[in-house]
């Protein structure tokens, strides 16, 4: 039994006390490099994939559902550096590895205080800490790197939404590797 | 102490982290051409990718090839019947072009031009991309060990793609046209202005650096230029959206590619340009009477052959309008026996005066890219006297003089149509046996 409770510091829910999940490690190694390569191979034969984002879900997912920003935190800079890795020789290792990063710390730190099991909050959390996601890495490639990249909300907007749409059925998926 | 580590713990290690990847950011920034162990990491990571992504992409196009191909053929005869008839009406049109193409060809060697040339490609299938919206790079299936190297030019045959930036064993990747960090010379196709076509961050193509005064029509053609040393000069770009005025002076056209950079399965890296002179085969020197020959009106002379049955040179003409043309010196290029399938025999009657490439109509175009000009052999009807003897088979002759005795240098191109439906009024019922050529 790998699954712990622990009470909500802070709750901002009615829930008195939250499940913490745990997973094995070839789920914990595997799901990320897996979600990395359909990443970078369902493009070639689907033209919208670009714009969703399977490692951020990912990302999303762990720290949620494991609920400790410092695993968190790993998790997101281990996805993000490996989505660095095949993003070309104008992006520097860390651009994602940072981004991602922040949005795993920030997303177990929020799954500490309320409930993320619901589909409703996962669309939310997932919309909203994609613009996160985009500003961490707008910031990073603009005021770091001295990257002229454009920033179009209309074009965040659609993505983060489409992200939302499609993280509902693939944390539905990903459930079936909690060890309940 | 221990209570403020255990306090921030989480704030801490998150700092930890962020900021052992800022330094990591400045140190590849820092040294962006040395490559030593970001490459060396990411040579891995994709040395150990491509395997799979090669076997499922393969896999995939072996399944699909596998319906296509043999279970699902439904309309195929429709469809073949519907390319024959495009085919025939592109040979019509390719033997216009080519025809344009010598006439270019003559002009650019004239004005000592050098052309480039795309001599060698390899095919290569995109196996992957970047998986990411902010960098567009594709990966391909072919890397150093096929004779890939960094910056050379991948294209399709509808238009550029970008080019090689990071080459690996068996991969390459390839930098689109509409990344953002990619930039090609490019020029309008009708006007000739000249500017850079850049990548946006959304995936959008722009010709940048074109003065806001100047005219640019939504529909027109861009081109390569050449000045990026990459890619040759002239291969399809794409085609102008909108051209609004932009910041800086500048005009701010937006470029739709001509190649679909989002559905993109094989490609062509181009691995070798040569840049030479074009060939000046077809600049055989004109007599102002050749010139004449053909514009004047032809005058019916006798044949003239020795004792012996050759022809004698310049005394020759055939009777106008008769079944062949008149053949004073070599013939019209439709004259040859090659003339237009399609309008068989209608230039036969011309007066046919010295092989004459510059003045060579499209109904001899045929003849044109089956090589130079070459003289046919004349007929005894015609009495063609500067002529080879023909051979008994009727095919074309593969002379390498011309009408003039100037030896016309041996061209490869594609081979042309037959000519035959204006060969039976041309061709002897005997093989010819006087017919010598002029010196």
């Amino acid at each position: 039994m790998s699954t712990r409770v622990m009470p909500f510091r802070g709750s901002l829910t009615s829930r008195e006390q939250v499940s913490v999940f745990e997973f094995s490690w070839p789920v914990i190694v595997f799901v990320p490099l897996v979600a990395v390569l359909i990443q970078i191979f369902i493009p070639v034969k689907v033209r919208f994939m670009p714009i969703v984002d399977l490692p951020f879900m990912v990302t999303i997912f762990f720290a949620t559902a494991r609920r400790n920003p410092i695993t968190g935190c790993l998790t997101g800079c281990f996805i993000g550096l490996v989505q660095d890795l095949f993003a070309g020789p104008n992006h520097p290792l860390g651009m994602y590895g940072i981004a991602l990063t922040v949005v795993g710390y920030l997303a177990s730190s929020l799954g500490v205080k309320i409930d993320v099991e619901n589909p409703g909050t996962r669309f939310l959390i997932t919309f909203g800490f994609f613009g996160v996601h985009q500003g961490v890495y707008y910031g990073v490639a603009h005021g770091l790197l001295r990257q002229g990249v454009q920033w179009s909300w209309s074009h965040i907007a659609i993505s983060a939404l489409a992200n939302a749409v499609l993280g509902i059925f693939v944390y539905k998926f990903l459930d079936r590797f909690k060890q309940r | 102490m221990d209570t403020f580590i255990g306090r921030y713990r989480n704030l801490i290690v998150l700092a930890a982290i962020l900021f052992a990847q800022i330094i990591g950011l400045a140190i590849q920034v820092r040294r962006p051409s040395d490559v030593g162990e970001t490459r060396l990491i990411r040579l891995w990571a994709v040395s150990a990718v491509t395997p799979v992504e090669s076997a499922v992409i393969h896999s995939q196009d072996w399944v699909k090839n596998l319906w296509t191909n043999y279970i699902y053929l439904h309309g195929v005869r429709r469809e073949n019947r519907q390319l024959r008839a495009q085919l025939e009406q592109m040979k019509i049109e390719e033997a216009r072009l080519s025809e344009d193409a010598r006439m270019a060809r003559r002009i650019q060697s004239l004005l000592a031009f050098k052309e480039q040339y795309v001599d060698s490609t390899v095919a290569a299938q995109v196996i992957g991309t970047s998986g990411s919206d902010q960098s567009r790079v594709l990966y391909i299936d072919k890397g150093t060990n096929d004779g890939i190297a960094t910056d050379m030019a991948v294209i399709t045959p509808t238009g550029i793609v970008g080019k090689i930036v990071q080459v690996f064993p068996d991969s390459a990747q390839v930098l689109p046209i509409n990344d953002q960090f990619s930039g090609v010379g490019a020029a309008l196709k009708d006007s000739r202005l000249q500017g850079i076509l850049k990548g946006g961050a959304n995936g959008t193509t722009t010709l940048q650096y074109i003065m806001s005064d100047e005219k640019v029509v939504p529909g027109e053609d861009v081109i390569t230029s050449g000045g990026d040393r990459i890619f040759p000069k002239g291969l399809p770009v794409g085609k102008v959206v909108s051209a609004e005025p932009g910041k800086d002076l500048f005009l701010n056209i937006r470029v739709i590619p001509a190649a679909r950079l989002d559905q993109l399965e094989e490609v062509l890296v181009v691995t070798r340009i040569t840049e030479k002179m074009p060939d000046a085969k077809d600049l055989t020197p004109l007599r102002a009477s050749d010139i004449l020959a053909e514009r004047l009106p032809t005058v019916p002379t006798k044949t003239e052959v020795d004792a012996a049955g050759n022809a004698k040179p310049g005394s020759a003409t055939a009777a106008p309008g008769g079944t062949t043309g008149a053949a004073g010196t070599a013939s019209h290029p439709a004259a040859t026996g090659t003339s237009k399938p399609s309008t068989p025999g209608a230039t036969a009657n011309k007066p046919a005066g010295t092989a004459n490439p510059l003045r060579a109509t499209p109904a001899g175009t045929s003849a044109a890219t089956n090589g130079v000009v070459k003289p046919k052999p004349a007929t005894p009807a015609t009495g063609a006297v500067t002529t080879k003897p023909k051979p008994p088979s009727g095919a074309a002759s593969n002379s390498e003089t011309d009408a003039n005795g100037v030896s016309a240098p041996k061209q490869e191109t594609k081979p042309t149509p037959e000519p035959a439906p204006s060969a039976p009024s041309e061709q002897p019922s005997t093989p010819p046996t006087g017919a010598q050529p002029q010196p």
